[in-house]
């Protein structure tokens, strides 16, 4: 095709028509954030709903790129971090985040692991972003699963657009780290 | 549900077979019977109750705190022949918080008497393992009791804004 | 085993749970009949893992591939639930409680106001009872659908998961047809349920119902002649009747034993008297029968709610005592009283008489209880939920000691652990 039957400018809108140019940061998010893989990690209620968005043919992840739920945090980009957080679980939940391999994303799934919820009280973590710097917060008690595909939605474009940025310069909430 | 003529037919067997100042009360309230026997003898009347109640359907406690004895263990019974229900009941208080274990009769009491520790610092005697199974192994306290603190943190409003640390910034 | 648990250090209590086999594998485990020559492997089934239904955690002891002992270890998603309870006043309680079994929701809701009524001696009118037991049903068939979708996914039948959520998603439109939500939804209240039924609602359940008899079919159809799948199943995770009743293990677990020990028919509760159903039961005690009890009493649930929704009676559905629900807005408008109890309850909450009470129902897992111990005021005292999966939870060692690795995870599966009621 390309030798010698197009002339000119039926070569140029072919090559056009064909032919990408872009940054290498520009192609590396596009392919990073259609192809966000989570960690299988369910706590308790919104693991439920986020088990019906990974499974129910109704909604479901895989047509964003992220079907493949890995088991291994070694393998895997994104948590969902869906249900409470207890005192117990945190140690492990800050395990298996420190295990995952940059880049990855915190997802706070539920109004629960945003901020503890209904539950101010001696067993909970109040908000998951005491241990773990969370990108995106889904609110809801469980959210809905077109709610958690909104947030996936979110952070892709969140991906795409401005990876580097930690959410604490996203959001100017300096002072919020814990001094242990 | 026994009805309450029966349950006093059973408090006065219990206290035949046991002796007469096992059995603390009765209490028979929106026809569900209850029988408070003393700690020290909670064991034999579960035991005692065997033919007539086999099953042991949940054990679990209570903190009266403005009343003494502080802390209330109960421990749910069931007959599936005649489908009947009864509830013993021991009271017991902080300096002396034991009560023997019932894990030999019954081995689903294991986790709930583990849970009544934890929650409550209930001490079973003869349990094979006592340790915490809800709370963290190394938590101090003992979380269900009544002037435990609630926890948590306070909620940030307009009005407490500015004493709580600078989130804003 | 001692008389004074306390005296021993608290580092030295837990000696039950130390790795100490790795530096001595000839210790013997209770209960087995270990040769001393072999070498036991104590691994971790940790919190976060694909199988475990949540954050459970098992140490087991192995040898080989064989299992030869299971500690579980619970406690990851504690969320302290009960003491909560104790500050709120008792209709907001409801949103609590019935977050702590997360799949039947309906019934936590369900256990906590038949205490509350029973201490309050009210009567629920007919109608709401129907209702009650409408919803009930359906939450227990979409507890088993959800059941039946991840446990296959631990035994290998993948395209159940996409099934089973696909039907439960039937389920949660109905749930959100009626009361706005699809999962927690504080349907129930305490008199009643909080609204009726919205005018469609009764022909889209007889749709989901023809449309659940042929799926159920398919299911099985898929499943019951899969050698792989029988030869996992069967003889596999049997404990005995007497153990079981030992332990205080209730539901479809019991049931698989030949067992026929169902609430709804032993000790009848709310409507169930009025309906007409079996109760099936299985022979053996193996996995292969936990799960056709399950499927059956799919089936029969079914069947339950096209009678409720046949004799569905017409009336009030809450109960007319204006001290412990909500008078209708229009009344609000006009009468002075309606106002006043509006007021006191919105802000204080109805006030129940001193007492305690205990009542269990029959929820998906066995036999869910409520034990609520009232002082006189707006607020409970106590309340604690007597969890089947608690209780049932202490069965898992004899289901899977002997057995394969392979077969603890069906085991696990099989028991449907709800971490949220074992925990609180």
């Amino acid at each position: 095709m390309l030798r010698g039957e197009l002339e000119g400018r039926d070569l140029e809108e072919y090559v056009k028509e064909r032919v990408w140019l872009t940054t290498l940061e520009k192609a590396q998010n596009w392919a990073r954030k259609n192809a966000v893989w989570p960690l299988g990690f369910g706590l308790a209620c919104c693991a439920i709903e986020m088990i019906t968005v990974i499974g129910s043919p109704r909604n479901d992840i895989s047509r964003f790129g992220a079907e493949v739920v890995r088991g291994s945090p070694r393998q895997a980009d994104m948590i969902i971090l869906s249900g409470r957080v207890s005192i117990k679980m945190a140690p492990i939940v800050r395990r298996i985040y420190d295990q995952m391999l940059e880049p990855k994303w915190v997802i706070a799934m539920g109004a629960c692991s945003s901020s503890a919820g209904m539950f101010n009280n001696y067993a909970l973590v109040q908000g998951a972003d005491k241990f773990l710097p969370v990108d995106i917060y889904i609110p809801g008690c469980p959210p809905r699963p077109e709610a958690l595909m909104y947030g996936i939605l979110k952070l892709q474009k969140l991906i795409e657009e401005q990876p580097d940025l930690s959410w604490r310069e996203r959001y100017r909430s300096h002072g919020t780290e814990e001094v242990a | 549900m026994p009805d309450a003529t029966e349950l006093e037919l059973i408090a006065q067997e219990v206290r035949a077979r046991h002796g007469d100042d096992v059995v603390v009360g009765t209490t028979y309230y929106r026809e569900q019977a209850t029988l408070e026997v003393k700690p020290e003898a909670v064991r034999d009347v579960i035991a005692g109750l065997r033919e007539r109640y086999p099953l042991l359907m949940s054990v679990h406690g209570c903190d009266y705190l403005p009343e003494e004895p502080r802390f209330g263990v109960h421990y749910q019974l069931l007959n599936m022949r005649n489908p009947d229900r009864l509830c013993v009941k021991t009271r017991v208080g902080l300096e002396n918080c034991e009560v023997p274990s019932i894990v030999g009769i019954h081995p689903g009491a294991n986790h709930q008497e583990r849970e009544v520790y934890d929650m409550f610092g209930v001490v079973f005697k003869g349990h094979p393992d006592l340790r915490r199974i809800l709370m963290p192994e190394d938590y101090e306290g003992h979380p269900q009791r009544r002037d435990f603190p609630m926890g948590g943190e306070p909620v940030l409003f307009t009005h407490n804004e500015h004493q709580m640390p600078r989130w804003y910034d | 085993m001692t008389d004074r648990p306390l005296d021993i250090p608290y580092r030295e209590r837990e000696k039950s749970v130390t790795m100490e086999r790795l530096e001595r594998p000839d210790l013997p485990i209770e209960g087995t009949t270990v040769p001393q020559d072999t070498e036991l492997f104590t691994i971790n089934l940790g919190p976060h893992h694909p199988a475990t239904h949540g954050v459970l955690r098992l140490l087991c002891t192995i040898e080989g591939e064989v299992v030869r002992d299971l500690v579980p270890l619970v406690g990851y998603v504690h969320t302290g639930i009960e003491k909560s309870c104790e500050k709120q006043s008792y209709w907001k309680v409801i949103p609590f409680v019935e977050r702590m079994d997360y799949l039947s929701y309906y019934f936590n809701m369900g256990a906590y106001c038949m205490t509350v009524e029973r201490l309050l001696d009210i009567e629920v009118p007919r109608r709401a009872e129907y209702l009650r037991v409408i919803h009930w049903e359906l939450n227990r068939i979409s507890s088993h659908l959800f059941w039946l979708a991840t446990s296959m996914l631990d035994v290998g039948a993948i395209t159940m998961l996409w099934w089973g959520c696909r039907e439960r998603d039937y389920v949660l439109d109905l749930f959100e047809m009626s009361s706005g939500q699809r999962m927690h939804t504080r349907y129930f209240q305490i008199g009643g349920v909080v609204e009726d039924i919205p005018p469609g609602f009764d022909r889209k359940v007889r749709d989901f119902l023809a449309l659940l008899r042929t799926r159920l079919d398919q299911y099985e159809a898929l499943l019951d002649k899969n050698e792989i799948f029988l030869q996992r199943m069967k003889n596999t995770g049997i404990v005995s009747e007497e153990r079981l009743l030992e332990l205080g293990v209730t539901g479809p677990l019991l049931r698989a034993t030949g067992n026929p020990w169902d609430l709804r028919k032993a000790m009848p509760y709310s409507a169930y008297a009025d309906f007409d159903f079996k109760i099936p039961v299985g022979k053996v005690g193996d996995n292969y029968d936990r799960y056709r009890v399950r499927m059956e009493e799919m089936r029969q649930s079914a069947a339950i709610v096209e009678q409720a929704l046949d004799g569905l009676p017409e009336g009030p559905w809450i109960t007319n005592n204006r001290k412990v629900a909500l008078p209708p807005r229009h009344e609000l408008a006009t009468s002075m009283e309606a106002l006043i109890h509006h007021f006191k309850l919105v802000t204080e909450g109805m006030r129940v008489p001193p007492g305690e009470a205990y009542v269990a129902i029959e929820s998906p897992r066995g036999e869910l209880g409520c034990f609520v111990v009232s002082d006189g005021s707006s607020k409970p005292a106590r309340v604690h939920m007597r969890d089947p999966s608690f209780v049932n939870l202490q069965a898992l060692r004899d289901m899977a000691v002997g057995g394969l690795i392979a077969d603890l995870i069906v085991a696990i599966a099989m028991l449907d652990p709800i971490l949220g009621g074992i925990d609180r």
